[in-house]
Parts: structure tokens; sequence; C-alpha cells
């Protein structure tokens, strides 16, 4: 499977990652060889075998609708790169 | 019309359970902002969820309501996409296995039933909202993490009007089970729709718009009506529709386009590793079924057969849940015969007084004993329709009782005839003209005597007693 | 004898016999990191003080496991000055076993993407027995700090082998526990169908004393498994006899160093001599175990690193728009390594993609555990070598990820199937680099791992050999 340089800057928009011109080079490049290598998946036969996304066989795990005390808005906001009164704050959306 | 307008509505429901769909957090409103997170809906690092057992009931009852298959396996996914009030930037929702299937949900319109096909119901979480302020937007997560059930119509749906109607009644049906207080107002239901038109007889569907920002049912039924009428007129015009979304200006009453997007989001679905999936057995969703509230059709069918009302009151007064329990508690205190006088009371003043202050019949803080009280005064001509229907409205003003009332403002009756002969006989000998008109077979003239000797006696006199004075002396004399 | 070369169990025994205080302990320790870590940098941000919390005994916690108060940064620059406000369960649990949290966190592979150590931000740990050569990872920074007794015992964490081949490079013991058997909660997810929280110590005894503190079902964990935990030091026992062991033939062929494969042989013949029933089983799928893992690893990975944005903590770069600050945050706050992993875990859960990778590598996975439930039918258990070579030079792979990659090989399938696995020491190198001897079991055996592990342990003596620093 070959992975091109458009492919990969779309990929980086979609994991909303900045690259620089020469890490994009060298990224096609890496990618390239790791996908060659993951080729070999291709080998085998799938059909008849199912997906594991789960590798314990857990089902039905829930909890009681019972409210527990949330954390104070203080250590919420506590790390936060930056705040105005008890929001968050990021440059403006543009809808 | 040369056009067929294809509708589908993707509603957006938030259960009301007391915590979050994934967290412990409560879910109350109005709260400060980031005051209900914890790490969880706060997308912390290292914090992973678990599923509220009562959404998923809740789920499986909604599913059940809206005639759904529930699915005996299914899944949550993970949904990814970056945004400010998506704190993982992933939504935690369901993709390829979800909670139900192939419902549907029976509209009325024009006096016909028609039949809405429901995709799907799935479950997921909300996100927290955004303000935004001059050259920054402000984050608030505590509704990030609520649970939600993902309502997806069938494009079935041929008209604002029965969009409007479908929404009507989803609402209806959803409020009896008391999982949601379903109010577009408040946020804990949205609405999306997506339209396209296509020459009636063309099987193939049109470009799909979508429409976004509706705030009310009223606000969907006329965003809707705007877009099918501009999709038309382009059409006419030989315009080549664009797939986008638009947004819905209430002031301007217009749609307006969204910045472009370039191209449909990649979500990038995969199983969500967190959570591990749910099987839910054929016993437990027949469990779930039985233990289903009365739906707001069988409550309206039971309402026609067991008070003998109209379909139509039966309609009104099934029309929300609270009402209905309300209508049942004044009902039940009468014989079937004597039921009619209840009804019109429901029908009639309780519900002019509910609609002209915006509120419930329940809202209106009557008990159903105390209006029952003051219909027996009624009924045993104690007072009249007409003294009665103000000392509603001091009832529903002071919170006093109908007897209180009444006593304070005297209003009892005046049925005896010996009090009242004297003032009809006052009443013909002011009135010539009247009784003349009377004799002369006018009919108008009874009445107007009647208020008359009403006027004279403070409105106490029995004005059926009256008239029946008012006969006697004029046919005989 | 200097305090710091202790296990942690001849430290409580100590203790309790009142030869020893935890406060001296604790200073015995903050001696030996003042005079060695300047050159093995198994700790991050020397600048912070280490505060005494004498009465306890101190247990070192990689920088990817949430505690309350005190900075978790992955060794990633985009979760810079990031303090949690809560603990990881197992810190919890920690702490209510009167164990410190020891304030200094453990170096590691910038968000455990790696397996040396060399892609932290910190700049790399140095293996205690060669400085110039890698102490392994991701876990490099727990494992070297026991190694060279810069602490007592330590936590790291494990997806594709983060624990036990640190273990395997700085002669140590180091447990993978099966999936599900100890929470994740607070532990800074990289795959989350992988990851497992466990224990690196200088023997078997300290190990099964920190599994019995760590182990057990998390009601904030739906994925952590709720079946009891046993006293798993009752797993100490010196006897193999009868013990049915498989070695998988697919681990012994090229690529793996001569004197490794010779160090595991001479193992094997010693768990024979031991009474040990010795049985050549077939994995057949593990040649595809690496390629399944660099595919559902990577796509988990990229979507448990959405959420570093810039937005509610940690690195955030300045701009005018939302999606610049995402994209400049993201691109200048994660590594290489990081970046390298992100966009192919994209990519293959990109549209178009899905079915041809992601999907696939989900029934490769289930043909990978089905290779291990065929064998665990018939064994007991199964041994091999942890790592197909000794601890490499640090820079030697740096260039070519792709061979950083396969250095996981006998590591990564043990993580697909969600079984438990640890390395116990089993030689050196002719160089005086240590070699790692692998012991597998089935789901939630670890005392048959306890069991053959500790029978070795205690009939060699390369436990007891350190470092000379």
């Amino acid at each position: 499977m070959a992975i091109d340089r458009k492919t990969v800057e779309y990929v980086a928009h979609l994991a909303r990652i900045e690259l620089t011109p020469k890490e994009l080079e060298k990224l096609e490049h890496q990618l390239q060889d790791i996908l060659g290598f993951i080729d070999k998946l291709s080998r085998l036969d799938i059909s008849q075998t199912p997906p594991t996304s789960h590798i314990l066989s857990l089902s039905n795990v829930l909890r009681e609708d019972t409210p527990k005390s949330s954390l104070p808005a203080e250590k919420v906001l506590a790390n936060a790169p930056s705040r105005e009164a008890d929001f968050f704050s990021v440059p403006k959306v543009i809808e | 019309m040369k056009y067929e307008t294809v509708i589908g509505l993707e509603v957006h429901l938030h259960l009301n359970t007391r915590t979050k769909a994934f967290c412990a957090c409560s879910t109350e409103f109005g709260s400060k902002p980031n005051s209900q997170t914890c790490p969880v809906c706060l997308g912390f690092p290292g914090s992973l969820p678990v599923y509220n057992k009562t959404a998923l009931d809740y789920a499986v009852k909604v599913a059940l309501a809206l005639n759904c298959q529930v699915q005996e396996y299914t899944k949550f996914d993970r949904k990814n996409y970056y945004y400010p009030d998506l704190p993982k930037n992933y939504q935690i929702s369901q993709y390829d296995l979800p909670l139900s299937l192939a419902g549907f949900l029976d509209i009325e319109i024009d006096g016909k039933i028609k039949r809405i096909g429901i995709t799907r119901v799935h479950m997921e979480e909300d996100a927290g909202k955004l303000i935004h302020k001059g050259n920054v937007s402000l984050i608030d997560l505590n509704r990030a993490g609520v649970p939600l059930l993902e309502i997806v119509s069938e494009p079935d749906i041929s008209s604002p009007e029965e969009a409007h109607e479908y929404l009507s009644c989803l609402k209806s049906t959803l409020e009896y089970l008391e999982v949601s207080d379903c109010d577009m107002e408040k946020g804990s239901l949205r609405c999306d729709a997506n339209i396209s038109l296509r020459p009636h007889g063309e099987k193939k569907l049109g470009v799909k718009i979508e429409l976004k920002n509706m705030n009310s049912f009223k606000a969907v039924k006329d965003a809707l009506a705007f877009e099918a009428e501009r999709q038309a007129r382009a059409l006419d015009e030989g315009e080549t529709l664009v797939q986008e979304t638009r947004l819905w200006d209430d002031k301007q009453g217009a749609t307006v386009t969204m910045r472009t997007k370039e191209g449909s989001q990649d979500y990038r679905y995969f199983p969500e590793p967190d959570l591990p999936p749910f099987t839910i057995t054929k016993a437990r969703i027949e469990e779930v079924r039985l233990a289903l509230p009365e739906s707001p059709k069988e409550k309206r069918l039971r309402f026609i057969r067991d008070y003998g009302l109209s379909d139509y009151d039966a309609k009104i007064l099934t029309s929300s849940k609270k009402d209905a329990i309300y209508a049942e508690e004044v009902l039940k205190n009468f014989k079937s015969e004597a039921k009619k006088p209840a009804v019109n009371w429901l029908i009639g003043p309780m519900l002019s007084e509910a609609n002209a202050r915006g509120l419930s019949l329940s809202g209106l803080k009557v008990s159903a004993h105390d209006l029952c009280v003051l219909i027996g005064f009624v009924e045993r001509q104690e007072v009249s329709n007409l003294s009665a229907k103000s000392v509603l409205t001091e009832m529903i003003d002071s919170g006093k009782s109908a007897d209180v009332i009444i006593k304070e403002k005297n209003l009892v009756q005046v049925s005896d005839t010996g009090q009242l002969e004297s003032v009809v006989q006052e009443v013909i000998n002011a009135n010539p003209k009247s009784v003349a008109d009377f004799k002369a077979g006018k009919g108008n003239a009874l009445m107007f005597l009647v208020g008359q000797a009403m006027k004279k006696s403070q409105g106490k006199a029995n004005p059926k007693v009256l008239q029946d004075l008012f006969k006697r002396r004029l046919i005989d004399a | 004898m200097e305090l710091f070369k202790l296990t942690a169990h001849e430290l409580q025994d100590k203790i309790k016999k009142g030869e020893a205080a935890p406060k001296e302990a604790w200073c015995a320790l903050e001696e030996r990191i003042k005079s060695v870590d300047n050159k093995v940098n198994a700790y991050v941000r020397h600048s912070q003080p280490v505060t005494q919390n004498p009465q306890f005994i101190p247990i070192a916690i990689k920088d990817n496991i949430c505690t309350e108060g005190l900075n978790t940064e992955c060794c990633s620059r985009i979760l810079e000055g990031f303090k949690p406000p809560y603990d990881a369960t197992v810190i919890t649990k920690i702490k209510a076993a009167n164990l410190a949290v020891f304030d200094l966190k453990a170096n590691m592979d910038e968000f455990a993407f790696g397996s040396s150590t060399e892609n932290s931000c910190f700049g790399p740990s140095h293996n205690p027995w060669n400085l110039e050569c890698v102490p392994g990872g991701s876990s490099g920074g727990s494992a070297a700090a026991v190694a060279s007794d810069q602490a007592f015992w330590a936590l790291g964490s494990d997806t594709g082998g983060s624990i036990r081949q640190p273990a395997s490079f700085c002669g140590i013991v180091g447990l993978k526990p099966t999936y599900g058997r100890v929470s994740r909660y607070g532990l800074v997810a990289f795959a989350s169908s992988l990851d497992q929280i466990g224990p690196l110590t200088k023997d078997v005894e300290d190990s099964t004393l920190l599994m019995n503190i760590i182990a057990g079902h998390d009601a904030n964990d739906a994925t952590s498994a709720d079946i009891p935990v046993p006293d798993y030091t009752k797993s100490l026992i010196n006897d193999v006899k009868g013990l049915k062991i498989g070695i998988p033939k697919e681990y012994f062929v090229e690529g793996i160093h001569p004197e490794v494969k010779k160090s595991i042989e001479e193992a094997i013949n010693k768990l024979k001599s031991l009474g040990a029933i010795i049985k050549e089983v077939s994995l057949p799928h593990t040649e595809y175990a690496v390629p399944v893992y660099y595919i559902v690893a990577t796509a988990e990975a990229s979507s448990n690193l959405a959420r570093f944005d810039g937005v509610q903590y940690g690195l955030r770069v300045k701009t005018d728009n939302m999606i610049d600050m995402y994209k400049k945050t993201r691109g200048a706050g994660f590594g290489e390594e990081a970046k390298r992993r992100v966009l192919l875990g994209t990519f293959v859960l990109s549209h178009g993609y899905y079915d041809a990778y992601y999907l696939r590598a989900l029934k490769v996975r289930t043909m990978i555990k089905e290779d291990f439930d065929r064998v665990f039918k018939e064994c007991d258990c199964i041994v091999a070598p942890t790592a197909p070579t000794p601890a490499f030079k640090i820079g030697e792979k740096t260039g070519d990820p792709l061979s950083m990659y396969l250095s996981d090989i006998y590591t990564i399938s043990v993580n697909l199937a969600g079984i438990p696995a640890i390395s116990v020491p089993c030689g050196f190198t002719k160089s005086g680099l240590p070699v790692g001897l692998q012991i597998m079991a089935k789901p939630f055996a670890e005392e048959v791992l306890f069991r053959a592990a500790y029978t070795y342990e205690q009939n060699t003596e390369w436990h007891k050999q350190r470092p000379k620093l």
C-alpha cells in the first residue's frame, strides 16, 4: 500500500498535528516502510475469524445512578492554560 | 405543487437520570460553570467511563415505546473529531451495533393516521457548552457527559406540518415514560432536520440539506417551510443545490449557509475499548415492555371507554401526562351519569384558565378535590355557572378553596321562588316593551328579562328558576 | 549494609525487627540518587525536591500513572506542568497499604511509545550495567531505578512489553499482569485494550507483595475483572516438578542474539533439571504479532491522545484561532515517535482503510489469542526469551523505527492475547549485559508464573547481582 505526501498531509490534518516540510518528508518514508511491513497481514485468510475488540469476555458492566461529589471548580481549572472566571478560555471558534 | 418534500428528523433527547452517562457527576440544571465535573467527564488523562444503569433502562424503554427492535447485542463506539466542547475530542456514541432499529411512530394528520418510520434509537453522551465572547470562546463542561438518546426518523415526513406533529407526538410519547423533560426551550430535546425535494413521481432523492439551530417545534416547522420554498424556487430556476448545512435564523425567518465544511467528516469510528458490550436478553426486553407505563394512546382510549369522553375531549385531556393524571383524579369522583359536567369544566373553564396563563391544568394548583367541590355547588344549583367561573379564577389567583370564596362573597344562589317572585314582578313592571316582545314570540325578550332580574339580584338569583317564574307569570297572565 | 541495596521485603523485615526505620531508608535512597542518578537518569524533574514521607516505604512510579498533586507528564512536552487532581486507583491502593509514592517520577518513553526510553523529553535513561546502553522501554526509568538500587521497587506499565523488556535489559523482575487484573483507572492510556500496570522489582517475592496490593476489581474501570485476588505470596514455592512448560519454536528463529539463545537454553535446562516437563509447541501466528500491534495499538493511541490539545491542561501554543491552536500545540508538544504513531493510528482508522487495516488486525488478534488457548490446553506455561537481544547502545536504533518495533517481537503477543507474563534475570552476555527469561501463563494464572519464576530464581544467583556504579 503506497502512502503518498498528500495522504500524510490529510492524515496530519485529521490528527490536528502541524508538521514541518522536513517532518512531512521523513514521515512519508517511514510510514511507507511501516505500512509495507504491516502488509504481510494481507496474506492471511480472515474470512472465518471474528474480530477481537475486547480481550476479556465481560459484558453488561454498569453503575448505579447515584450522584457523587464532583471536583471543585478550582481543581478543575488548576491546570488550565487560560481561563476566565470559572470557564476554560480558548481562541474564538469560527463556525 | 411540482415537488415532493422529503423530510427526516434527528432528535437528541436528554435522559433525566440523576447522574451523567459515564460518571457519577450530578446532572442538575443551572449550577456554576465547571462545578459538576470530574476527571471522567472532563476527559482528564487516565480517566475511564462506566455506563449508567438507569440510562440503559431508559434507553430500552424509549426504544420499546417507539416500537423499535431492541438488539440483543449492542456496544459503544468512539466518534472522533476535534471541538472545544468535546473534552476527549471523541464522543462515546454508537455506530454499527446501536441499541435499537426499525421502529415507528403513528401520527394523526388531516384526520388520518400516518406511520413515520424510526431508523434507530441509540445511546451517546452530550458535549459541553460554548459561550462566544469577542475574541475568545468560553467552555463550561457541566453538560459534557449527560446521557443522550439519538432518535433518527426515516425520511417519511412529507411536510412541515407533519414534522411538527411528529415532534408533538414524540414528545407526548416520551413524556409519558418520564425519562426526559422533552423540552426544546430547556434544551432537553434538540432537533435537526434533513430536507430534500424531488419532482413528483421521481424515485431518486434530491440533494439533502441539513437544518440546525431550531429552538422550538414551531421553529422546526417554519424552518422547513422556508427551506422547502427556497429549494423549490432554486430548482425552478434550474439551480443545482449543493449538499450543505444551513442554520435557521429565527429573527430573520430564514435559513442561512454555515461556512461550507471541507467535505464530509471522517469520524474514524471504532469500538470503544474502555466499555465492554451489552447483551440484553429477550426476557429482559419483555420485562421492560410489560412494565411500560400506559402510553398516551392507551390512556386516551381508556378515557373514552371509562369516562364516556369524545375522542376530541380525550385527546385534549391526555396530551400531557400530568394533565391526564389530574383529569382522572377529578373524573373518578363522579358517577358515570354525572361525568359530563366534570368533563365540561375541565375542557372549558379550567383549560381556558390554563391556556390564558400559559400553564398546564395541574399547574393551576387547584386540587382535584377542590374542583369537585366547586362543581358540586353548581350541580346542586347553589351557585350559578357564571358565578362559579369567577370563583374558579379567584381560587387560582388566591389559592383559597371553593367553599371559602363562596362564603366570603356570599355567592350562594337564591333559588327560593318566594324570594324571587318579587324581583320577577319588579322587572315585569319596569320593562313593558320586553314583556310585549315576549308575548309576541321574540325569544330574546325572555333572556333580556332574566338578565335584568339577575342584575337586580346581584347575580345571586338562579337563572333557571327565574326563567320558569317569568314564563309562568307572562304566559298565564 | 547499605539500606538501598535491600529488596522491599528485606527492608520490611528489618523495620519489623526494629533494625531500621523507614526514614533511614528514605535518606539512604536520597543519598544513592544524589550519587548515581546523574549517570543513570532514572528519574525526571530533579529540580523538584524530594519531600520526605518518612513513615512509609517508598515506591517509584512511572510518569504516566496519575499521582494527585504531583506532576504526571508522561515525559512529554505536551503535558508540561500537569498535576492531576486525582490519584490512580493503584496509587490509592498503595497509599492504603502504607507505602509512600516517591516524589520523583520515573523516566519513560513519551506516552509509553518506545522500547528504549530514548523518546523521553527529559533525555534517555542509561542502563546501570552499561551506561552507554539503553535500559529498555518504555518503563526504562523504573527498571533502571530498581536495578541501580535507586528504588526498592517500582510500578511501570506494559502495552507491548514495556515492563518485561526493560526488566530483561536491566536484570530485574518485571511482571505484566493479565489484562483486567489491575485497574487502569489513572494510567494515562496508550492502547486501552492492551495496557496494564505492573511491578518492577529486585526479586520475585517483592513482585508478589506488590501484586497483592495493586490487583483487584475496580468499579471505576469497566474493563477490570471481578475475580478475587489470591494471596500471591503463597505461590512462592520452590518446586516445579511436573510443571508442563511449552517452548514455542517460532521464538527461536533467526534474529535472536546467540548469547541470548544460549542463556535461555541453559535456563530451560535448569528448569528441566528441577523436574519440569519441557515440550516444543507452536504459536503459528507469531510473525503477525508486531504488525497487528502496530495497527491496533496505534489506532487506540491516536484516539486516546486526541485529548492533548492545549484546551484544559498542559502546553498551549498561543494563536488567534482554534484550528491553529490544536495543530501548533500538538506539533510542538508531541515528540517524533508520538507523531509517527498518532499518524499511523489515524491512518488505519480512516475512511477507506478501516477494513483493510484495523478490522483485519482485530481478526488476526483473534488468531493470535487462539494460538495461546490451544497451547495452554497442553501446557501450564510457556517459556521464551523476553527480548531477542541484550540492551542495545543508545542511539543505535533511533534512526530506524521499524527495527525498534521488531525488538518487541517476543513480548507483544502476550498483550494481544491478554495473558500474564513475567521476565526474570537468567544470565549475562560476555560483555556483562543481562538476559531475561520470559514465562507466560493463561489468563489469571499469575500464581503459576510466580511459582515457576521463584523456583528458577531460588536455584540461581542472577538476582543477587548488582551493577557497579
